[in-house]
Order: C-alpha cells, then structure tokens, then sequence
C-alpha cells in the first residue's frame, strides 16, 4: 500500500486544512473531517462550562452549611452540569469527534455516506446547545437531568421548557450521526475490508449509533410528552391531572440507560486501539471484543428498570431488571480481559495515550465492579440515590469515557493537526488526572455507604472531612484537564510535523499522510490483512 | 526530614480513624446487608488487585526494549476466553441470587407491624401514629418491634431512607407504598429525603428517635392530647357528609363499609379489586375512574377537599370498620 514520504510531507502540500481558508470554509463545509473539528471546538466549550459548574459544586460543598451559594443556585448548578456533560459534551463526545475523523479513514472511504447531513447535525447540536445556553443565563433550571415528573412538570419554576427543547434539539443530531455512521460502514468499506477485518473501535461505533437511532426517539417523546403536561396541563404524569409519575421514569431510563452505553461504548474501542498499537499486539479475542460490543447495546435496553429498584415498581419485574443487569455486566468483564492478555508478550511503551488507556481499565474496572453493588437489589436499596451513585457513575464516565476520550485525542492528534503533542506534558497530565480523579470520587464510595443522598445542597457535619478531601481533588482534576487544553492548543503552532505514522501503527488512517489530503487518500486502498496485524513483517511502515 | 514524615504519618493515621467508615448497623436488616456489601467490597477489591497487578507486571516485564521489536501473534486461547467468561457469569449469579433473596425477605412486613403513617411534601415530612400523635420531621418508635410505614405524598416525589437501618422507598404522589423495619438498639438516626424534590430537598431530613418500650409508652400517652387516626377519621366521615351514603345497615346509595377493608370488590366491567388503602384512596379522589358493579356512579370526587394525612385517616376509620359484621341487607 502506498504511504506517503514524512520528509515531502514537511514541504507544503495540500491537506484537508490548508485546503481553503476562510470562515466561510469551515461552516459550510461538508469535509468529515472538518465537521469533526467543528465538534471538537464546541464540545471542548461544553466540557469546560459544565466543568466550571462542578467545580463551583465541590468548593461549596466544602463546609457542611454550604460554603458559596444559596440551595436553589446549587440545584441549578447540579442540573446544569448533568444536563450539559451528558446530552453535550459524553453523548457526542468521541463519535461526533474522534467518530467523524475516523469511521471514514478507518474503512478507506472518501467521507460519510451522507456528508451534507453530517454538517446539518452539527447545525442541530449547535442550535440545541444555544436553547440550553439560554436557559442556563436567563436564571437556570433546577429539575436535575433527570427531569423528573411531576416536579419538573408542574412544581419547578425555572427554565425547564428552553432545556427540554436544547436537549430534544441535539438529540436530532445524535440520530443522524448514528444513521451516517450504520449507511457508511455497510455501505462504503474499502475493498477487501470484511467485517471481521475491521478494526474494533468501528465495531464499537457501529454499536453505538444503533442505540442512537433507536434510542434517541423515545428520549424526544418523553421530553415532549412532559412539555405537553407543562405547557398544556394535559395529564400525563402528574397524578392530580390523572397521569402516572413512574411512566416518566420508564420511558426516559429507557433512553438515558442506553445512553449510558452511547457514553462508554466508544471509550472501549478507543482502548482496543490504543492497547493493541502500544504493545504491538494484535487484539487477545478479536470476535468476542467485537461481539461484547453488539451484545451491550442489545442488552441495554433491557435494564432500564435497575434505576427504579426503590419506586415501588413490582419485586418481580425487579428481579428481572436485577438479573439482566448483571448480565450486561459480563460483556465490559470479557473486554477487559482481553485488553489484559492483549499485553501479554507484547513491546509496551508508555506514551500518554497508553498511559490514558492503563488509566481506563483500573477504573473502568472499579466502575463496572461498583456497579453490582447496584445491580443488587439488597445493596442497591441501601446505596441508590447516594453518593455511591454518584461515584460508580463518574468512574465510568470520568474515569472512563473522558479517560478514553483524553487518549484518543493524543493518539490521533497528529493524524489530525498533522503536529506532534509534547509527550512528557501529556504524561504528566494523564498522572495528575488519574491522581485528582481518585481522590476527588474514591471517598465518594464511603460518603454513599456511610448514607449520604446525592444533589445536598447543605448536609450534615459528620460527612465534612470526606467531602473536603472530595474538593481537594477536584481542584486537581480540574488543573490536570486544564494542561492538555493548553499544550495541545500549543503543539498545533509550535509541535514538531507529525510522521503519516508516528506510532508504527496498524489502520488505514495511517496510512496517509497527516494531516490527510481532503480526498483522505490518494488511491482507494485495499485491505488484505485483519486488523492489528503487528505481528506481520510488514508492520514497520515508517 | 524523615523523622519529621513520622509523626505527620501518624497525625494522619489518627485522622483518618477518627473518619468514619461503616455506618451505623441499627435495624434487623443491616446486619444482612452489611454482609453482601462486604463480599462485594472484596470482589471489587480482588478483581482490582488482579488486573492492575496483572498490568502492572506485563507493562513491566514486557517493556519496549528497542524501536524496532516485532512480537509474534498471540492466538485467542478459547479456554480461557470461556473461563473469564464463565466466572464473572456464576459470581454474578450468586451475587445475584443473595440479593434477591435478601431484598425478598426485607419487603414483607410482618403482619404483627405497628403502623406510621408518612406524608412527605415540600419539604417536610408529616408522621402520624395511629394513637394520635403527629410528628414533623421526628420519628419515636419502640426499639424491638416491626415498623410499617406507609407513605404518600402532597406534592412530588420523595424519598424516605434511614441510613441506617438501610431502608429507602419513594414516596409517590396519588399512591401509597409501605416499608418497614425493626430497630435493633436504642438511639437517634437521620433520616433523609433521597430523591430530589426541590429548592430545600437538602433540609428534609430528620431524626428517627429509637425508645425503649415504657419510653415509647411515656412518650405516646405524654404526646399531643387528641383524637385518635381512627376518632379523626370518623370525624372526618361525619363532616364531609359520607355518612349520608354509606349507611351501615346498607339503606344507602353508596356501599356498606363494614367489613369492607381488605375484601375482594366487584368493579362495573367485572374485574375484582381488594380494598386496600390505594383502593379506598381511588375511590375518595376518583371515584369515577373506578364505578362499582350495582351501584350508580353518583360518588362525587373529593380530590382537592381533603389533604392527604385527612385522607390516610378516614382510611384508617374505614380500616377500623373492617372487623364489624357486613349487614346481609346491603347490596
């Protein structure tokens, strides 16, 4: 396969960046790659807002009594950071992302099968963050993202219409870039590229955007459904207008389970990648690592009842949700497994993305184990509706998919700005990440055992000396994303060219120049090996 | 400088013993909990220890040691695929099997339970003992003896969870859901609203007052001299008027409802319901969304007239009539 020379590619030459210029470039092209950094500006954006209101968060959480703000500030600032971490930032986090970039140079296409509707769902996403945006600076909304009923549909006085709609609005742009991403890996694989050929982190998309599409509707009829009961009083779940407030519950853990997945999903494949390139190893269970993937986005669906163990929903149907539950458990066990034999006789270097990726798994690993605790029914109606929650979660969504996340960035930074980002900050920031991060969510585990309910505005003084050590750890979380912020801003000036393929890696999006040409490559390629193929002679492209 | 880590070391060991780790054990249950919550502390721990170990040791001894090291393919090995699929899958059957069955026993209250009444509303919490004593925000209950609340709510949901006992249900507007449990030890434990509610949800919280039995009695017999739920309801019963219809020698329009409470009804389109209290209370504030077989749908709704701890103790009266003999002449 023809790979570009690094030392003509220090020359100027035409990429997919330098391509045009001009504002006008950038919002109406239809170029995946650009729209993926479109994505990436105004998630980074997201990250950051939500980000400010979690810190705000933890330093009033520093004194029992409340250190900063009044409670109705505090609920909003909860609400705010729920709503816009996960519907702006987790959901289109790495597939509108690193997705965009990659589905289309990793199966050898030319683009996505729908380029124009590409750039239209970034429109939509735009279009929904502004409604949230509005809603958080004409005086907020305090429902917590989980909107439920009948608070949010007849008591709360805030802004919960505008933030209803900025979420129903993106969710729009979730389902069209999961239906882009199903036509173009069926439809426009690179010849010779067969299913089981691909790589994982396309398995993992193509999990994800099922989910999308069949998930996503019903959050948009849900959130309409409560916009019905709101505005037009017609009894739905309020029960003084007839309606029944655990429907809500039903229909919306039936999208926001999955969406749990929709979150941590492309984190895995991420990790396949980053693991099998850094140790030089093909994948350990190539089939099951795909298979699991298929298998969590079917079981998914099916699990939506363990967020309602303590509702007064029938012990039976309990039961159910209890046993699939831990049935969607065994898939993410079975990954990382494989990832675990995957380094076994390997060549392991520690670059920052493989530092993010080890990071991953210890507290993916932590995460998915916390998470029988709440499988289990016993134990869940003693820890649901804690800190304990609050905790599992953020292991596997701060722990994990921002972990996974972080590490994809690095990985195919130089694929994408055609720089190299400066390794010995990356890895610094990955260790103070990983160091901040358990400091700030581990006593998070002991507050919920210990009975502290999660969205306290104020709380009682025994759970202080943990919440402090909490804050403490925020502070360094927060400064440990800050670095990569502002060394990566850095290296896209000031970091030395990147090689077409700095990491001796596998895939075709290495196998083109970085940055790629518009047209991603040159000739279509042709794929006659099966993915992670290292231990091949002809691994050493330079 | 070492010398000087020593002490500091120890100042902080000190602090962190100081910090609290296991929260208090004060019901039947926690004991049982504690022990699952124990084992699947251990899990999470060994399972942790084994993969960073694991990792550890490969990132290690497998180093890169050149640029240009070529490892040779590892085949998938299907036994062991089918070993760390196979254990995750019987450990969480287990886990599984053990929390089910605890959470089974931990849901029936015993019939011998005394019951408390709970209504739940922004953002107080209103407890009614069925002597007559109400509460707000504080709970006395004897040590030793099974508690059943059964809770509703005002306005939106919340949620009532000791801590400590290790007991949480939500509490639903427009129906009841119960749970109970049974003090082990005298003492004072919070409890918490664990479902967010709103602009205070963070001050709904309060005590829950474990007494002796004669402490318990005092307390009943020093408390707030008034009717009982059972005299209240009756009250109630006369005031709005229900008197009228629901004749005890079934002269009425309306049913009898002696004997009543806990039965099986015959509704209009033939199905069967039991008189529970969400029976009773449907039938306060909707009649019409249930019409009875052979009688006329006349009942007018009472939604919005009587507020729920009113409600909770007409049911009471209701449930208090269930022991008296059903008059043949009703319909």
């Amino acid at each position: 396969m023809s790979t570009a020379n690094t030392e003509i590619a220090a020359a100027p030459r035409v990429h997919y960046l330098n391509a045009q210029y001009g504002v006008k470039s950038w919002l109406l092209t239809t170029d995946h790659k650009r729209i993926a950094l479109l994505y990436l500006g105004s998630i980074t954006l997201m990250f950051f807002v939500g980000g400010s209101a979690a810190v705000l968060m933890r330093l009033h959480l520093i004194e029992p009594q409340g250190a900063l703000v009044q409670p109705e500030t505090y609920n909003k600032l909860f609400t705010m950071h729920g709503v816009v971490m996960i519907f702006f930032f987790l959901v289109p986090s790495i597939p509108a992302v690193l997705g965009n970039f990659l589905v289309p140079m990793m199966i050898g296409a030319r683009d996505l099968a729908f380029p124009r509707i590409n750039l239209l769902s970034w429109y939509i996403y735009i279009i929904g963050s502004l409604f949230t945006l509005y809603a958080i600076v004409s005086g907020g909304v305090d429902t917590g993202w989980t909107f439920y009923t009948p608070y949010s549909s007849t008591y709360a006085h805030t802004q919960v219409i505008a933030t209803a709609l900025g979420v129903f609005i993106t969710g729009f742009s979730s389902i069209l870039t999961g239906l882009n991403f199903v036509v173009t890996i069926h439809k426009m694989r690179a010849p010779g590229l067969t299913w089981f050929k691909m790589p994982l982190f396309l398995w993992a998309m193509y999990a994800t955007s099922i989910i999308f599409i069949l998930g996503t509707p019903v959050l948009a009829i849900t959130l309409f459904l409560l916009a019905l009961e709101r505005l037009l009083h017609v009894g739905i779940f309020d029960p003084a207008l007839g309606g029944d407030p655990l429907l809500f519950q039903h229909l919306f853990w039936f999208y926001s389970h999955p969406a749990v997945y929709i979150m941590i999903l492309p984190g895995l494949g991420v990790v396949s990648e980053l693991i099998t390139c850094f140790s030089r190893k093909k994948i350990f269970g190539y089939t099951f690592v795909a298979f699991s993937s298929m298998a969590i986005a079917v079981l998914s669906f099916l699990v939506w009842g363990h967020h309602m163990f303590v509702t007064g929903q029938s012990i039976y149907a309990g039961l159910i949700f209890s046993v699939l539950s831990f049935l969607v458990a065994i898939p993410s066990a079975i990954k990382v497994f494989n990832w675990t034999a995957t380094l076994y006789k390997g060549s392991i270097s520690y670059q920052a993305p493989m530092i993010y990726a080890l990071g991953f798994i210890g507290l993916f690993t932590m995460g998915g184990l916390t998470g029988l605790f709440l499988a289990s029914l016993a134990t869940d109606v003693h820890l649901n509706g804690t800190y304990f929650i609050v905790a599992h979660f953020r292991y596997i969504m701060v722990g994990g998919a921002v972990m996974a996340y972080l590490g994809g960035i690095h990985f195919w930074w130089p694929k994408i700005t055609g720089r190299m980002y400066p390794d010995m900050w990356a890895r610094i920031a990955a260790l103070i990440i990983f160091f901040g991060f358990n400091l700030t969510f581990f006593p998070q585990f002991m507050l919920g055992y210990l009975g502290m309910p999660r969205r306290y505005a104020v709380y009682p003084a025994e759970f202080q000396v943990l919440n402090v050590m909490s804050s403490a750890g925020a502070s360094i979380l927060g400064i440990g994303y800050l670095i990569p912020l502002i060394y990566l801003i850095w290296s896209m000036r000031y970091g030395p060219v990147a090689p077409s393929n700095p990491y001796h890696a596998k895939g075709l999006e290495w196998q083109t120049p970085s940055p790629p040409p518009t047209e991603n490559f040159e000739e279509v390629p042709v794929v006659t090996e099966e993915a992670y193929a290292y231990g091949s002679e002809e691994g050493a492209h330079a | 400088m070492i010398m000087d880590l020593i002490p500091r070391l120890a100042a902080l060991l000190d602090g962190l013993a100081g910090l609290p780790i296991f929260p208090d054990q004060g019901s039947t249950i926690a004991e049982g909990v504690d022990h699952l919550h124990y084992f699947l502390t251990a899990l999470t721990l060994f399972f942790t220890f084994i993969i960073f170990s694991t990792i550890f040791y490969f990132a290690v001894k497998y180093r890169r040691r050149s640029e240009d090291e070529r490892p040779a393919e590892t085949k998938t090995y299907l036994p062991l695929e089918l070993t760390w699929t196979l254990v995750p899958t019987g450990l969480c059957v287990i886990v599984f099997v053990w929390g089910s069955s605890l959470y089974f026993r931990n849901s029936r209250p015993p019939t011998a339970s005394m019951e408390i009444f709970v209504v739940g509303k922004q953002w107080m919490w209103h407890l009614q003992h069925p002597e007559g004593p109400r509460e707000i925000n504080e709970l006395h209950i004897p040590v030793g003896v099974p508690v059943k609340l059964t809770m509703t709510s005002e306005d939106v949901i919340h949620d009532f969870y000791v801590p400590a006992f290790r007991v949480k249900k939500d509490l639903l507007p427009g129906r009841y859901s119960s749970l109970w449990f049974q003090a082990t030890k005298t003492g004072k434990y919070h409890f918490f609203c664990a479902q967010y509610c709103g602009a205070q949800h963070s001050g709904m919280i309060g005590w829950v007052y474990v007494m002796t039995p004669t402490d318990y009695a005092d307390w009943l017999s020093g408390g707030t001299k008034g009717e009982t739920m059972v005299q209240a309801g009756e009250r109630l019963f006369t005031q709005y008027g229900c008197i009228t219809c629901h004749i005890a020698d079934g002269t009425g329009r309306g049913p009898v409802l002696q004997g009543l409470f806990g039965k099986e009804v015959r509704l209009k389109e033939g199905q069967t319901r039991v008189a529970d209290e969400g029976f009773v209370r449907q039938a306060i504030t909707n009649p019409n969304s249930m019409p009875l077989a052979g009688y006329p749908p006349i009942m007018p709704t009472y939604l919005g007239q009587m507020n729920e701890e009113q409600i909770l103790q007409l049911i009471a009266y209701i449930k208090s009539l269930a022991g008296e003999e059903r008059k043949t002449k009703g319909k």
